[in-house]
């Protein structure tokens, strides 16, 4: 008799049974996160610079810059840094791009996959826990100086408010309770957060507070790409709050550009 | 070693299928209805916590009669078949056609070869993309694959309550009308009290998920709305 698996549906899963990744692996489709042992010294790949998010009032706004440099040249001038991971969560990410992307991916469909088959979404922790998770999976990788380094917003409808999690490349998660940033331009971009950020923030003040962030990254780290309203390159930006996640439009984030590089000039 | 008798095939399948008949002629019906923006279904639930219908992909639900372990275990299998071709590939590439086609391999393959076949009836729907038909596909316990236009009724009456909702069916009626038509075709048939819904639609909207289901509250609302 022939084993349920080998009938074309996956009838059986690994335990728990809710993973997709774990899923991916038993069928040996997961992504490869290793290298080689010899030591990968000329490899070059395009990396994803500088996003941040930001706590207000009633949630979280998330954004990232469009830019993905390779050494010194501009690989990409409109890469896109932040996604909806599901209907309450964004995930944002810096570091090498084509990894990140993937892990990306990776995380949107495991949220997903994980909802349809419990009936029940994850807890805004248990997301931050499982993505840590995936940072980690892929430590060998850092090693190798391909180092991917995600930042996650969501709204918590059991605490009520916005949250924000930041992490390191060995898989450390740390909530922020503020704001928090990854990327080449994180440093400028906190700096400027700092003085800005505060707790009573409006929805528009947040979003205004986020873009000038990242004018302020652009304006020192070079690998940073502000606003570009020459060629129509503006940030991407998501708001979290009770009804879900939405992104920030181009002509709101257009004019919020604009007031903001008037401001830095 | 006892040789044991012998069975003919035809004896064989015809067991095997009067089993998995009585086996689902033991659970309530699910109908499928399209309407103006989508495509609702509508199953009596008296519970609510274990759900016959579910999400299966962005645009494809999954309904399932019978034995709750066993399309339980066909769901999520499905879910996975879906998710992993979604990754591997691109999100388009998933399909009810694909979909359906595999479940009902699966089914046949268990029909003929377990020591009992799955006492289960599948409903997968897709919802069309822009202007393409909708697809309700049934899946019965042997495998056979049913492609239907409208309205599409799986389970033990499924005969009686298909017919009833081709009668009276029209294309592109309202949400609400949908619910009471279905509401009522229920009532007639099973001839008695009806305790608790459960309902979904796949809807196109601004998300890429299209599968909502309704809360009871909003069903209540939506199925008064008509009544006198």
């Amino acid at each position: 008799m022939t084993s349920p698996a080998d009938w074309g549906l996956p009838l059986g899963a690994p335990a728990p049974g809710a993973s997709f990744s774990d899923l991916l692996e038993s069928l040996g489709l997961s992504p490869r996160w290793d290298v080689p042992d010899s030591p990968v010294r000329d490899l070059s790949a395009p990396e994803a610079t500088t996003v941040l998010a930001s706590r207000y009032s009633e949630g979280v706004v998330i954004g990232g810059d469009r830019q993905a440099t390779e050494g010194h040249l501009i690989a990409h001038r409109r890469m896109r840094k932040v996604y909806p991971s599901d209907r309450m969560s964004a995930v944002a990410v810096a570091g090498t791009a084509g990894l990140a992307l993937e892990m990306v991916r990776l995380f949107c469909v495991e949220l997903e996959h994980y909802e349809k088959i419990e009936g029940a979404m994850l807890s805004l922790e248990g997301k931050a826990n499982f993505l840590s998770r995936l940072v980690r999976s892929q430590l060998p990788l850092a090693f190798q100086g391909l180092a991917v380094v995600p930042l996650f917003a969501g709204y918590d409808p059991s605490t009520e408010q916005g949250r924000v999690y930041t992490f390191d490349v060995v898989g450390g998660r740390y909530e922020e309770h503020d704001y928090g940033a990854a990327g080449s331009g994180a440093v400028q971009a906190r700096a400027f957060l700092r003085t800005a950020w505060q707790a009573e923030m409006t929805e528009a003040e947040a979003v205004e507070k986020v873009v000038a962030a990242l004018v302020a990254a652009a304006d020192v780290d070079v690998a940073t790409g502000g606003p570009d309203l020459r060629r129509g390159i503006l940030p991407n930006l998501a708001v979290i709050d009770s009804n879900g996640v939405r992104e920030v439009s181009e002509d709101h984030l257009e004019e919020v550009a604009r007031s903001s590089l008037g401001g830095s000039r | 070693m006892n040789p044991g008798f012998y069975v003919t095939p035809e004896q064989l399948v015809r067991d095997r299928a009067e089993f998995a008949r009585k086996g689902i002629a033991r659970g309530r019906s699910i109908v499928a209805m399209e309407y103006r923006k989508g495509i609702l279904m509508l199953a009596e639930n008296p519970g609510g916590a274990l759900h016959k219908i579910s999400e299966v992909y962005d645009r494809i639900a999954f309904a399932g009669v019978g034995r709750y372990n066993e399309f339980e275990t066909l769901r999520k299998a499905g879910i996975r078949q879906a998710d992993v071709m979604g990754y591997l590939y691109s999100r388009d590439d998933v399909t009810a056609l694909g979909l359906a086609t595999a479940f009902s391999q699966t089914l046949g393959v268990i029909f003929s070869h377990e020591t009992k076949p799955f006492e289960v009836e599948l409903l997968i729907c897709e919802l069309g993309r822009e202007g393409q038909p909708n697809h309700m596909l049934q899946i019965s316990y042997d495998g056979t694959l049913v492609d239907e236009r409208g309205v599409l009724a799986i389970g033990g009456k499924a005969d009686v309550l298909g017919g009833a909702l081709r009668e009276r069916f029209t294309e592109a009626m309202e949400l609400d009308a949908a619910i009471r038509l279905g509401m009522e075709v229920f009532a007639e048939t099973e001839n008695r009290p009806l305790d608790g819904w459960e309902a979904a639609v796949l809807e196109e909207g601004s998300a890429r998920r299209c599968f909502r289901r309704l809360a009871d509250a909003e069903l209540e609302s939506l199925s008064a709305r008509l009544s006198p």
